[in-house]
């Protein structure tokens, strides 16, 4: 019966029964095999990269519908970011699907031993609307490098980029194993009840602890990929002009602050921050203008409820008076001015929460060294800054500032690095990815030994005598001359 | 209260009963106080975090401390460990020695040997991208871990994983198994007296202290265990996001090709299953899939060499673990029990339920909706289940959850290769069974049903620590090409660049393509 065969995408609703039909047919068709072979694997590489290197307009259309995106942005950070994990796969999967040769020891001689990667079967990765196309295309391509079959769940906050999504998807792949589902709350939640081989989600620490409890119904372990406020500490003797240009490209160049690694906030002593905030102005004048609620450079805030939630920061009595630059809103446009606020207290809203907006609050410190203090009272974030020339400060950041990942006198550029693993810890998320990272995040490494029945020692066997014993704890042990003195008293 | 008038006797009564109603209720507050709850479990973590903040067990030299702390320990306690290793669980010296005590000293031997090594950062690559620029991978402790331990390998399977969260720097807290309670006081005892109290810890317990440790936030947790309690465990690690590493179990499946040396064969599944806890392990033989023709060869082989191993009254036997509990008892009998099954043994099924001893035993052909194909056995069980064509076996052992281990005996590299191919499972052995967990340079851990994450050697540093990525710029070569305004010319450059591409990179910047 047709109607049937086709399954889910015939019904209105993306409910739980649909859901599971889902998971089946993917189960099912990932048992025939066919996802585990390098060349299915690489066709499919590389038809992403096709629907990608083709939509390149479409794309571009799509995150200025979503979001207003300046076309630059789209076209450096996420489809250039793609194509470099696409040509990553591509070089190296070879390499990566070949079993790691594991030396063995004398207590199993003879024998051979190899870490076996395997796919680990039917994955669900749920994405953001900050980067929709690069957060959804980003964790596929590292499931499918990995061998899986993968369902895809885009955010509904950015829906011209999940309905180019789908249909890029539905077009370019091979839709037997690769889907998508596009939906909310409701959609998801039928999702999350399914048993999946793994789930990969990036957004926020709520909704990461709601998917974690669902994955733990069915022992599905996850990849959660969060945020947190990710600070800037800024020394005094380094190249300001640098430094601010380096903190502007990093927040309000990135999706206008919308990103789990933009700088949150800075932390700069008090004799400093003057220095540091007449720069900023002079540079964010440079960059977007006189105007900056009418720059093209400059993304508009996704939605209105982020609007209102960025508003409310501003509008906590805690900060007013603190506005140093900027503070303008445009409701109807959905567009906030980059804003610098200096010296704001550490009980105000705009510290108490992750800001994902155009706000750079600055807090001052007393000695710089006092920052990591600062930090450190807080949950590790997704990312942390720092600008300095002093060695020792340097080392001491690096020591003692536990974030996902450390980014000395630049910002958020470590993303780009494909040979270091992106990912939180604490609050900030579980588990890695990008590069061999994302391979390894989809993979199962079964361990195997091969024996052979040559050299079968009764040694090891009941009954057990306290000749065998010495002779066991003198051989484990590998000293010679216990072995011999055991053997000699071997009866 | 009391006139004068009454009787000295009654006053006396009066008194007395005061005085035994005031007892009691000191008495019910000094219990209560003894009780590990909530608010305990919160200072405990509250007290280890303050102390892991202060940098202590951070340094190279207080993890090595602790661990030789570990191997003098191993040395100078060893009969105090077989010896609560036999009253838990009968378990003979020799395994008790080989299959706990030594694997212990061995992971603190790899760790001494390799910890500088291990917590050197990993230098990284950067391209063209970043230049200039450097790069490198630093190992960090996630902070405070929770280590919940089990009841069959108590002392390995609590300290192993203890091992591991040291040498990655952590503080740890150990929840041994109330299961296995000579075992577990032990542990409180040497751990107090061997290693630093500031940092390590031990509490002891069941299902209500384990629950308020739970309830805690942990930098990670690290259960071994049965999947219904991992599904718990992981659930309230989920609230605060606490990764986790659960190793669970499965049926492992041992498939016996007619091609073998019978004998080899024979003993290495007896090694495998009797020899191993009396099959109360989560790698053991669980089950034998072999050519309904060769069945009759195995079990003769197997029959043979039990003889050997144990006598001819193995419950009598000292050589084989006793079962731990009257409930583990009365579950293994009960499989036995099943009319499905009790015409299908074909040697043992004696027991002594005085003893908690099950004899080895053996079932052919039981029906594969027999509970004891159904769930884990975890005992001295062991059914076989023959089938036409050796490659039937994918079917079955298909049809059940991912094992924690999958063994295959034979001299056939083409069914090696499609059996490693085709089953997925924790880990796998060809040609012997158990040993494979003892094989340094390969991670223990289960998939799917089995578990997730997984440990030993290396595994063990790397699991209880953060992989921090750290990136390394200069303020030289800052061009403005990345800043706005965007400008076409910007725009071609920076994908240029971000491709990596140098000839790209070139054509950009003499402004062409």
């Amino acid at each position: 019966m047709a109607g049937a065969e086709s399954g889910w995408s015939e019904k209105k609703v993306f409910d739980t029964e649909a859901a599971s039909f889902l998971v089946k047919e993917l189960r099912e068709r990932f048992g025939s095999g066919r996802t585990r072979s390098h060349e299915w694997r690489v066709s499919q590489v590389k038809a992403l990269l096709k629907a990608v290197v083709e939509n390149e307009d479409k794309i571009v259309q799509a995150l200025r519908f979503d979001l207003a995106r300046p076309p630059l942005e789209t076209l450096v950070y996420e489809i250039g970011m793609f194509k470099n994990s696409c040509e990553v796969i591509l070089k190296e999967l070879k390499h990566w699907m070949t079993p790691e040769k594991v030396k063995t020891s004398i207590a199993t001689f003879p024998s051979s031993a190899e870490i076996v990667p395997e796919p680990l079967g039917v994955v669900l990765v749920i994405s953001a609307w900050n980067y929709p196309i690069l957060l959804s295309l980003d964790p596929v391509v590292g499931a499918i490098a990995a061998g899986n079959a993968v369902v895809l769940k885009p955010s509904e906050i950015a829906p011209a980029s999940s309905s180019l999504l789908a249909e890029l998807i539905g077009k370019y792949m091979d839709n037997s194993f690769i889907k998508v589902v596009e939906g909310a709350v409701d959609e998801t939640t039928a999702l999350l009840q399914q048993k999946w081989d793994k789930i990969f989600y990036t957004g926020n620490g709520k909704v990461g602890r709601i998917v974690m409890t669902a994955a733990a119904k069915n022992l599905t372990p996850v990849v959660l990929e969060l945020g947190g406020k990710s600070p800037v500490v800024v020394d005094s003797n380094i190249n300001l002009k640098v430094t601010a240009r380096r903190i502007i490209s990093g927040k309000w160049g990135l999706n206008n602050g919308q990103a789990c690694i933009s700088p949150d906030y800075v932390i700069t002593t008090r004799d400093f921050a003057p220095k540091l905030v007449d720069v900023l102005k002079t540079e964010l004048e440079n960059c977007y203008g006189k105007n900056p609620l009418e720059s093209e450079d400059l993304s508009r805030i996704v939605n209105s409820n982020h609007f209102a939630r960025l508003s409310k920061l501003l509008n906590d009595d805690k900060v007013s008076g603190k506005i140093v630059y900027g503070g303008e809103k445009d409701e109807k446009n959905l567009r906030i001015a980059p804003t610098v606020l200096l010296d704001v207290p550490q009980d105000s809203l705009i510290m108490g929460e992750e800001i994902f907006g155009p706000l750079l609050p600055i807090v001052t410190v007393d000695k710089v060294e006092e920052s990591i203090e600062v930090i450190n009272s807080g949950t590790k974030p997704l990312a942390a800054y720092i600008f300095t020339n002093n060695k020792k400060f340097k080392e001491q950041f690096i020591k003692n500032v536990s974030a996902g990942g450390l980014l000395v006198n630049d910002t958020v550029l470590h993303l780009v690095v494909h040979t270091l693993p992106f990912g939180g810890v604490g609050e900030s998320g579980m588990g890695a990815y990008h590069g061999k990272f994302s391979f390894d995040a989809f993979t199962h490494k079964k361990a195997v030994l091969y024996r052979s029945f040559a050299g079968d020692a009764s040694l090891r066997y009941p009954p057990y005598t306290d000749t065998k014993l010495r002779l066991m704890k003198a051989l484990i042990g590998g000293r010679i001359y216990d072995i011999i003195r055991a053997l000699f008293r071997w009866s | 209260m009391l006139s004068k008038a009454t009787s000295l006797p009654i006053k006396l009564c009066c008194f007395l009963f005061i005085l035994m109603f005031c007892n009691s209720i000191s008495g019910a507050r000094s219990r209560r106080e003894q009780v590990f709850d909530g608010e305990k479990a919160n200072f405990l973590v509250r007290e280890l975090r303050k102390n892991f903040d202060s940098g202590r067990t951070k340094s190279y030299e207080w993890r090595v401390s602790q661990l030789e702390a570990i191997v003098k320990m191993l040395e100078e306690k060893e009969e105090e460990i077989t010896d609560a290793l036999y009253k838990d669980l009968s378990k003979p010296q020799f395994e008790a020695f080989i299959s706990e005590v030594s694997q212990v000293k061995s992971s603190c031997s790899e760790a001494l040997q390799e910890l500088k090594h291990w917590m050197k950062p990993d230098k990284v690559k950067t391209t063209i991208t970043t230049f200039p620029s450097s790069a490198e991978i630093v190992s960090e402790p996630l902070g405070v871990v929770l280590v919940i331990s089990t009841w069959n390998f108590p002392f390995l399977l609590s300290m192993d994983p203890v091992i591991g969260a040291i040498s990655a720097g952590n503080a740890v807290v150990l929840k041994p198994s109330e299961i296995a309670p000579a075992v577990s006081s032990l542990l409180v005892n040497l751990i107090e007296q061997y290693l630093d109290n500031s940092a390590v810890r031990v509490v002891e317990g069941a299902i209500p202290e384990t629950t308020a440790l739970l309830e805690q936030k942990w930098d990670k947790i690290l259960y071994t265990g049965s999947a219904r309690v991992g599904r718990i465990v992981m659930a309230a690690a989920a609230k605060h996001l606490t990764p986790v590493i659960l190793e669970l179990g499965g049926k492992c499946p041992a498939v016996v090709e007619s091609d073998v040396n019978l004998q080899v064969t024979a003993r290495r599944i007896i090694a495998g299953k009797w020899a191993c806890n009396s099959g109360q392990a989560c790698i053991s033989v669980d089950y034998v899939i072999t050519r309904k023709e060769f069945a009759p060869k195995l079990i003769s082989a197997l029959k043979e060499e039990l003889e050997q191993f144990f006598g001819k009254d193995p419950i009598e036997s000292k050589d084989m673990s006793r079962i731990v509990s009257p409930n583990q008892f009365a579950r293994l009998v009960n499989l036995l029990d099943e009319d499905k099954v009790s015409d299908k043994i074909v040697l043992g099924g004696q027991r002594d339920e005085k003893k908690l001893r099950i004899a080895p035993t053996i079932l052919l052909d039981v029906p594969e909706d027999a509970m004891v194909m159904q769930e884990e056995i975890f005992g001295p069980i062991l059914p076989i289940i023959t089938v036409g064509n050796i490659e039937d076996c994918y079917r079955i052992i298909k049809s059940k959850p991912k094992p924690l281990a999958a063994y295959l005996f034979t001299n056939n590299e083409q069914l090696k290769k499609d059996y490693v191919e085709n089953i997925s499972s924790g880990g796998m052995l060809i040609n012997d069974a158990v040993i494979h967990v003892a094989t340094r340079g390969l991670p223990f851990g289960g998939v799917e049903e089995s578990g997730m994450g997984c440990y030993h050697g290396k595994f063990s540093f790397d699991s209880f620590s953060h992989k921090k990525s750290v990136l390394y710029r200069s303020f030289d070569a800052d061009s403005s090409m990345r800043y706005p305004p965007y400008t076409p010319q910007k725009e071609k450059l920076l994908k240029a660049i971000i491709g990596g591409n140098i000839v790209q990179i070139i054509l950009a910047l003499l402004g062409w393509s």
